[in-house]
């Protein structure tokens, strides 16, 4: 059984076919990525695993669950946590309360705890704030804990989503064009966090645009066009097949 | 981090003067008149401060707050007057109304969640005239458009509170501090950063875990109980209730507290309240007596609404994020007012060429 299975998932939106029967399996402790043409359908495929988008057909695999159609803060529970194509930040609350925020889902404070600051959630507070300046350390942001998500440069609001996804303690983190707008030298640190992650043994399933990036840290690849999986196999595999030339370059006439 | 977390902030200097000070009013200032404005002030204060943690810290614009009011007045009202014969103890029923009142902002809640913005606003607004409307043709259980009077006052070890407002001052006094306390922790909490997060991004929020139909119940029920203790308090002061008292002006005249104080901010709430209930239950009417002075008769309050209008038009000009606003809400509305350049940056990112594949 995978740990992460895209089974024959299919997403219509009316008669717009935006994903097609795709499967693609992931194992623990990889850094996998899903590249295509823009409009391939490669984020309508992360919000279907995220439980933003119900699957038309076909099924999702999740650490020997079925999560296809389970709602987005359920699918977080579970473990999988994201980012966003177009950074969705708390863009008014400090870098360190987005942190704080993402580790919602393992904090226990009930309603009550919250209204009278009881001695447990007060601990718990403690621990979750270490745990957050602990995250932004870890993704180089610390010095700017205090400031405003909105206020960061782009580079650095990009590495605070990751942080954000990172408190949620996810198994599977996908990363939504993590390298879009970055520069070659913030590309270059965003090789060496993704590793990172990795190492501190969560596994990666990235979509991005940046094939340099792609080719470079993905131990698996799986080819996206016009909504259907067109090739898969690991970056050497990917780089010669014909399939993907085609669509990335077109036939030549 | 933890440096900056001792500092005093002005707000909790504001604070503490005011909790020092503010016990000790009364012996100073021994006329009633003051005191029961003061009283008045306070009873709108919780109902800002519940109003706040659903439209400041939630994101949720709730146009039919007076409802939740209307409720709490009404379950007092109820079991302590001559209506049903039944005369229930004052101080359980302060919780036992809070209660109601927040069941009652689940009940009004849950059909809204699929709401935001001006449809969750326009829907609220429905049920701010609904409720009185209901309490008004109720007439066997409510009294219908006489309403309840002759509500029971409290008392505590014998004492009578009646007609003194000096005990009332006290009573609302605790209980605003305690809502201050409530509110202020709900903040800086596990549920406000979970509020906070569905204002800033509620697709955002759900996708880290928040689940945002228990979030949104729980500012919808906390909020609305504390109209639920300042409902219990006005019943039993003014004796009476009446669906006249909770009109859709009442749901108004606290959403333009939290607007002048500033909206999420909680010393911006106090302040909001304090001076808006200071202009409606002081400055009108002594306007009035003042002109009276020199032989003119000008009801004052009558133009109430028309201040509220010119002072609301003067805080957007030139005070958007209130008088005393979160340093959030400021940094929000800088950047509306530089979203023309903010808009051309980010063109320029999708402009940008990708790397080369």
């Amino acid at each position: 059984m995978a740990f992460f299975a895209l089974k024959q998932v299919t997403k219509a939106f009316g008669g717009l076919v935006a994903v097609k029967e795709v499967s693609y399996e992931i194992n623990q402790g990889q850094i996998a990525a899903m590249i295509g043409p823009n409009g391939a359908g490669k984020s309508t495929a992360f919000n279907l695993v995220t439980g933003l988008y119900v699957p038309t057909s076909g099924g999702i695999e999740f650490d020997g669950l079925e999560i296809a159609g389970k709602k987005p803060d359920y699918v977080c529970k579970l473990g999988i946590a994201r980012t966003f194509q177009n950074i969705r930040l708390f863009a008014f609350m400090s870098a360190l309360e987005n942190v704080m925020a993402g580790r919602h889902v393992r904090m226990t404070a009930m309603l009550w705890d919250s209204l009278l600051h009881t001695p447990k959630q007060k601990a718990e507070e403690k621990r979750v704030r270490e745990q957050a300046m602990e995250l932004l350390r870890f993704v180089g942001l610390e010095r700017h804990a205090d400031d405003f998500a909105h206020n960061l440069p782009y580079g650095y609001q990009r590495r605070l989503e990751i942080a954000r996804a990172l408190a949620s303690e996810p198994k599977l983190l996908l990363l939504d064009e993590p390298a879009a707008g970055m520069n070659p030298r913030e590309k270059e640190g965003l090789v060496d966090l993704i590793r990172a992650i990795r190492d501190r043994g969560t596994t990666v399933f990235l979509i991005e645009h940046d094939m340099g990036l792609v080719m470079n840290i993905s131990e698996r690849i799986a080819v996206l066009d016009h909504g259907e999986k067109i090739a898969e196999g690991t970056p050497e595999q990917i780089r010669s097949d014909d399939k993907v030339i085609e669509a990335y370059l077109g036939t030549s006439a | 981090m933890n440096k900056k977390k001792k500092k005093l902030r002005p707000a909790d200097i504001v604070m503490i003067a005011l909790a020092v000070f503010m016990p000790f009013l009364p012996l100073v200032d021994h006329n009633g008149g003051h005191i029961t404005v003061l009283v008045n002030a306070g009873v709108y204060m919780m109902l800002a401060i519940g109003l706040n943690i659903v439209v400041g810290f939630a994101g949720l614009l709730d146009l039919g707050y007076a409802a939740f009011f209307a409720i709490g007045s009404y379950t007092y009202a109820m079991v302590a007057s001559p209506q049903f014969g039944l005369h229930f103890s004052f101080w359980p029923m302060i919780f036992v109304s809070a209660a109601v009142a927040a069941l009652f902002g689940i009940i009004l809640g849950a059909p809204t969640l699929r709401l935001r913005g001006d449809y969750l606003a326009i829907v609220t607004l429905g049920f701010g005239e609904i409720v009185p409307q209901t309490f008004l043709n109720l007439q066997k259980i409510t009294g219908g458009p006489n309403g309840i009077s002759a509500i029971d006052q409290p008392k505590i070890f014998g004492y009578h509170f009646g007609l003194n407002p000096v005990p009332y001052y006290y009573l609302v006094l605790v209980l605003v501090a305690l809502s201050l306390v409530f509110a202020n922790n709900l903040r800086t909490s596990r549920l406000g950063r979970a509020w906070m997060a569905i204002r800033e991004d509620e697709i955002a929020a759900a996708h880290m875990g928040v689940n945002t139909t228990t979030a949104k119940l729980a500012a919808f029920s906390l909020g609305a109980s504390f109209s639920g203790l300042s409902g219990v308090v006005n019943a039993s002061l003014l004796t009476l209730v009446s669906p006249d008292q909770f009109k859709f002006n009442v749901s108004i005249t606290v959403l333009s507290m939290l607007v002048l104080g500033g909206m999420g901010s909680l010393p911006g709430v106090v302040l909001g309240s304090a001076l808006l209930s200071l202009l409606n239950f002081f400055i009108l009417p002594q306007a009035g007596n003042l002109v009276a002075m020199v032989g003119l008769h000008v009801d004052f309050t009558q133009y109430r609404f028309m201040l509220y209008g010119i002072i609301l038009v003067c805080i957007m000009l030139f005070k958007p994020e209130g008088l005393w606003g979160a340093e959030q809400r400021k940094a929000e509305l800088k950047e509306h007012d530089d979203k023309a350049v903010i808009a051309a940056e980010n063109a320029e990112y999708e402009d940008m060429p990708r790397e080369s594949m």
